[in-house]
Formats: structure tokens, sequence, C-alpha cells
């Protein structure tokens, strides 16, 4: 056991030893050289603060109780929140626009342009009508990330859809599968899901930064965006510090789960996984 | 039964509103219940066309075709067909593969498994019944494709250069099965190719076509007797009828 963990040390020790040459030169610079702790904050400085959020108790309200977590935890749960309203939103609509865009052609000739037109709009220019419409709640910050995940979603169904093989559908046809329902739940979707999943990945990207900057501009006054800019009026830059590097991982997190489920559910049937 | 009738079948292919080829010109022609046929011409001649018409996947601009004196208006569980690029389903096993056609009519899933079984089988790839088709062979998918084809229990086997892709030996040791399932099976198979040599080893009668605008040139009724040594004399005397004939039409 001590052994195998020692191996895998010894067979990562280049890696390892990057990230704590990195975090040395870190934190001399900031003791050392820069010596100002509102400008640079130290390692250990952000490893106090870091401590601080977990140790720190907050309030989450949750099916009209109020649960007692640790501050950094119940950010999460507001950030995971507006989140994942954001991306379901997208998902249940960007998903079948794409796929009837892609299957019928005149479809794709009513979205199109719209889509082309307001596609280039960036999501953060959409947040003073998210406050207006919806208001400062969880839903406010959704509607971002639903407007910044919604695009890739719908982009990558639909070109999943245009390019399933011709002779998948035929054999399909001469099987027996004809109609447009089934050729598009027995063909075209199985077909086209990498590509679908691939187009979800970019959206949760798209979706992770739009949640900071949503929750920054004030649409809503919790989660792990608004408390960097809470900080920062505080100055409190070693826990702006804490919450950035706490986003970074729990991107990296989500990613990384996303990716090993769709590789072990979907996925077998493809030789090389490019994703 | 699997008689396949083809009336006066014309096909052009239209674009931009102006007639751009001619890849069928009135063609007729009587398969008969449980034969062999193999189509054989110049490429670009409409072989394949002709194929997809009667498979239901194209549509004659003039004419009719039957199968057992019905009318063809679509893809339908009479016609199975084997196409020439691999046209597996990636994401299914090899088993879920060749159970799709029988589920698509209704079959029980326990069922259809059962019977697959007996096709797997039939082409020599039970063991492979979990395998995706990224795991097999060229000749290898080419033979699910066929189990796949014939577990819909079609009355005629649409084969469309079915070998085209596969090294030489692979498709020899492909013929002879083939020879062997259509025994076993007793259905009529239409088998497009370019290759003399798969024509004249495998065909009852071979439909020589001409350059375009598609036409049926001559039709051989070949009486060797199975199965055919490949090197034998009236094998190579019916090849060189047939290159013969071929060059006519290459000339052109």
């Amino acid at each position: 056991m001590v052994r195998g963990n020692f191996q895998r040390l010894k067979n990562n020790s280049v890696e390892l030893l990057s990230v704590v040459s990195a975090l040395i030169i870190w934190q001399v610079t900031a003791v050392y050289i820069v010596q100002n702790k509102f400008f640079l904050p130290s390692f250990t400085d952000v490893a106090a603060a870091f401590i601080i959020t977990v140790s720190r108790q907050g309030v989450f309200p949750f099916l009209s109780m109020n649960l007692e977590l640790p501050v950094l935890l119940v950010d999460t749960l507001y950030s995971l929140m507006h989140f994942f309203i954001g991306l379901i939103a997208a998902l249940a609509i960007g998903i079948p626009v794409g796929m009837l865009m892609g299957w019928f052609k005149s479809v794709e000739r009513v979205f199109d342009p719209l889509i082309e037109i307001i596609r280039p709009i960036p999501p953060l220019a959409w947040i003073p009508f998210a406050i207006i419409w919806i208001g400062l709640n969880p839903f406010g910050a959704g509607f971002v990330i639903f407007i910044g995940a919604l695009f890739p979603i719908i982009i990558n169904t639909f070109t999943g859809f245009k390019s399933v093989p011709r002779i998948y559908v035929e054999a399909a046809k001469v099987l027996g599968c004809n109609t447009d329902r089934e050729l598009m739940r027995r063909v075209a979707i199985p077909s086209a899901l990498p590509s679908i999943a691939a187009g979800v990945r970019i959206a949760m990207g798209v979706g992770w930064m739009c949640l900071v900057a949503a929750e920054m501009f004030g649409v809503s006054r919790n989660g792990l965006g608004f408390k960097i800019w809470h900080n920062y009026y505080l100055h409190h830059m070693d826990f702006v510090l804490v919450y950035m590097l706490f986003l970074g991982f729990l991107g990296l997190l989500i990613d990384r789960l996303l990716r090993s489920y769709l590789e072990d559910k979907f996925f077998k049937w493809r030789t090389g996984v490019v994703m | 039964m699997g008689r396949v009738s083809i009336r006066g079948v014309s096909r052009k292919f239209v674009k931009d509103d102006i007639v751009r080829t001619l890849a069928l010109d009135n063609v007729s022609l009587d398969i008969g219940d449980k034969e062999f046929v193999c189509f054989i011409g110049p490429s670009g001649c409409g072989k394949t066309t002709l194929l997809r018409i009667v498979s239901g996947l194209d549509y004659p601009d003039d004419g009719e075709v039957f199968v057992d004196n019905e009318r063809i208006k679509g893809p339908g569980p009479t016609r199975g067909m084997v196409f020439q690029e691999y046209s597996l389903f990636p994401w299914k096993t090899v088993i879920d593969n060749v159970i799709f056609g029988p589920q698509m009519r209704g079959v029980q899933k326990k069922d259809a498994i059962e019977e697959a079984q007996k096709y797997l089988e039939l082409v020599g790839l039970e063991q492979f019944r979990d395998s995706y088709p990224h795991e097999l062979s060229g000749g290898m998918k080419q033979r699910v494709a066929i189990a796949r084809a014939l577990a819909n229990e079609p009355e005629v086997l649409l084969m469309d250069e079915p070998f085209g892709a596969l090294d030489a030996q692979t498709r020899n040791s492909l013929q002879h099965e083939l020879l062997d399932i259509w025994q076993k099976k007793n259905i009529t198979i239409l088998f497009v190719t370019h290759s003399v040599d798969e024509a004249v080893f495998l065909a009852d009668k071979i439909v020589i076509m001409t350059a375009r605008p598609g036409k049926i040139k001559e039709i051989l009724k070949v009486d060797i007797p199975r199965l055919r040594d490949r090197t034998s004399m009236e094998v190579n005397q019916l090849r060189n009828r047939v290159l013969k004939l071929l060059a006519e039409e290459q000339k052109k």
C-alpha cells in the first residue's frame, strides 16, 4: 500500500515538483519582494484565509430549513444552484432546437438567422435585462448562465445532427425504421451524441465564466463570484484569491466528472475518444 | 417467394431544373425466385441506382418495380440490403446491430437475440456478439451486415458491391460463404459488382449494362455447376465474353 503510493509519487515527480516550485516562488515573491499583503497575498495568507472560510459558519436556506454550513460551502451551493438552473434550462431548450434544426431544413431556415443575430451578443450584456425581467434571485443569475450555455449546445447538437452519416440513415430505413421520430431516436441521436456531449462541455465552461460575472454584477447577493467582489470591497485580497482558486478547482472538477461519466457511459464504441 | 419484376424503369438526376444525367433508361427485367443475379457495367452506368430503386431508397421517374406482384413504394422488410460502405451502427454491439430490424418489427428483445444468434452462427461470428464494430476487421463487418440484413427474413437480398472494399483473399472466402448462405436460406440475391471474376463465380445470370444512360446490354445465363473452379476452361471462356462486352462499353 505505502509502496504503491510511493511509486505513484515517483511517477508523477515532475508534475509535483512543478507545482511545489510554483508555490515556493509565489511565497518568496510575496513575502520578500512585494512585501504588501494587499498587492499580493502570500500562499500562507491564502491558506489561512481558506481555513477561515471553511471554519466560519454561514446559513443556507433549504426547504424552509436554515442549514448551518461552512461559509465556503454555502457560497458553493449558491453558485452551483445558479449554474445548474442555467445549464438545465439551456439543455432543455438547446438540445430540442438543435435537433429539429439539424433534421428539418425548414426549421433550420426559421431559426438560423435569429440565432446568428442573437449569438454574438456577449451573455454578460444580458445582465440588465436579467435583473429587470427576473429580478435579484437565483433565476436571474441562472438566466445569464442560460444565455451563455445555450448557443454552444444548439450549435453542437445542430452540427451533430447535420453530420449523421447518410449510410446509417439508409441502413436503418432498409431495416424498417422509417418515421422521422424513430430515425431521430434510433439513429441521429446516438450518432450525434459525441458532438452533443462536446457542446455540453463547452457550454459548461462558458456557463462557469458567466456565473462569476453574473454574481459579481449584483444579480445575486450570494455565491462564489459575489464573494470575490464583496471581499475586494473589504480589501481582503487573500480571500479574493481563495475564491478565485476555488472557482478554478471546482470548474476543473465538474469538467472531469462529466468527462469520465460520458466516457464510461456512452463512448465505449468509439476507438479513440477525442474530447 | 422473391420474384422481382422491373418494368420500364427510368431515372434522371435533375439539378437546377435541368436534367443533368439520365442514369437509367427504360430498364425492364424479370428475376425469378431464388435466383442469384449479378449486375455489372462501366462505373456510373446506374447499377447502384437500380438496386436502390428496388430497395425503395430511391424512386424511378418512370416505370415500376414489383416484388411478388406488390408494387414498391418505399423501403420494406421484403428486401434486405448490404451496402458497399460499412453501415453497421458503431454505437451498437454486433448483436444489437443484428436485432435492430426484428426490434423495429416489434419482436421482443429476448426472442430477437435468440434468432440473431443463429444468423451470427451462419456467418461464423457468434463469439463476437458483444464486440463493437470498430473492433472488427472489414470482412467481419460485412459478415455482420449480411447477418443483420438476413435477420429481417427478407425475400430478396440486395447487395451493392458488398465486398468492394475488401482484400482479394477475404473477398474470395466471403464469396464462398455467401453461396453457402444463399443455398441454405433460399432467397433471391441481386448483386452489384464491378468485378468480372466475382460475377462469373457467383451468378446464375449476369446482367451487363451499357454506359450512361444505363440500359441492359445483354443478359448471360450461367450454367456452370457450383462450386465453380475460378481457373477452369468454361469459367475463363465466360469471363472472356463478359470482358469483351464490357470493353465495347468502355470504348464509347
